[in-house]
């Protein structure tokens, strides 16, 4: 088994209207030296051993976990614990 | 004419499209449960709003996976109207039927009132009945609506005509003050606003209702002879 971890991110000069809320919010909690906030999700698949697994994991990104209009992202492979 | 309205689990502006087809136009309509649909034989096909698959990963992302999506690209090709509101819109941008995508809205609310909007092409099958510049009085009820695309897309879709209507006062941030766009071939029509909500007067506004009437007037001309 294989862990893919993947992280999903705004591109840049997308705006993130969540993030500069976010951003606000911690600049009001006294946090004045964050400057900029962006939120994306993270996303953790457990998969079976595939020779293939790179290519598998960028098309399911670009297919659906991502919308390649507006999001990057990026993923690593790691040993996944057998069950 | 014969309207075919798509309903995924989630789908909530089904019975209004229905409603705008059947009952304020007068045409044949069905609801048909995303699972066993089967879109031959159908003049047009209305993509509700709503929150398919409760907006999970992304609005309209889930949806867009669907085997009736398979379908619509097919008749997408053939030339059949698609309309698609809300979350119909954002169903078709997910299906990558149409260009860009839809972010939060700007201020971060979920917004539910009249806009107005400038109709800035009458020529396609879905406006022929307002006149160019006419600004028309449309609800809008939805929480990411703010449409985006980079400046190659927007360039692109300002050559081909295909910026159908535009807000006056641009509510949630979209770029070009975008509300609505085609694709390429003019056959497939996605915006933010409810047209299907204002086909009355009781409903506060009539305006949405020449959108309906424009598919079928075009409909007729192509296929009912001595129209």
């Amino acid at each position: 088994m294989k862990l893919v971890k993947v992280h999903v991110t705004l591109k840049e000069g997308v705006l993130d209207p969540q993030g500069k809320a976010v951003q606000g919010s911690l600049n009001t909690l006294g946090y004045d030296f964050v400057e900029e906030v962006r939120v994306g999700k993270y996303l953790e698949l457990t998969v079976k051993d595939d020779a293939n697994i790179e290519q598998q994991i960028e098309d399911m990104c670009n297919k659906l976990l991502a919308n390649p209009v507006i999001e990057n992202y990026e993923y690593t492979v790691e040993e996944g614990v057998t069950q | 004419m014969k309207f075919a309205v798509v309903v995924f689990p989630g789908s909530n502006c089904d019975r209004d499209m229905y409603y705008a087809a059947k009952d304020a136009l007068g045409e044949e309509a069905e609801m048909l449960w995303y699972k066993d649909a089967n879109l031959d034989g159908y003049d047009a096909i209305l993509i509700p709003g709503g929150f398919s698959y409760g907006d999970y990963l992304r609005c309209g992302a889930i949806a867009s996976t669907s085997n009736v999506v398979k379908q619509l690209r097919e008749k997408a090709d053939a030339g059949v109207p698609i309309l698609g509101v809300c979350n119909g819109f954002q169903i078709l941008l997910e299906s990558g039927l149409l260009p860009g995508a839809l972010l939060r809205n700007e201020k971060l609310k979920f917004m539910c009132h009249f806009e107005d909007l400038v109709v800035e092409n009458n020529e396609t099958i879905f406006t022929s009945s307002y006149k160019k510049g006419e600004v028309i009085s449309i609800p809008i009820a939805h929480n990411e609506g703010n449409y985006y695309c980079d400046e190659e897309t927007l360039a692109r879709l300002r050559e081909n005509n295909q910026i159908v209507f535009t807000y006056k006062n641009n509510p949630n941030g979209s770029v070009a003050d975008i509300a609505g766009v085609t694709n390429e071939k003019g056959n497939v029509l996605g915006m933010m606003p409810h047209p299907e909500r204002a086909v009355e007067a009781i409903l506060n506004s009539a305006d949405g209702l020449k959108l309906f009437q424009s598919l079928v007037q075009n409909w007729r001309e192509t296929y009912v002879a001595g129209a």
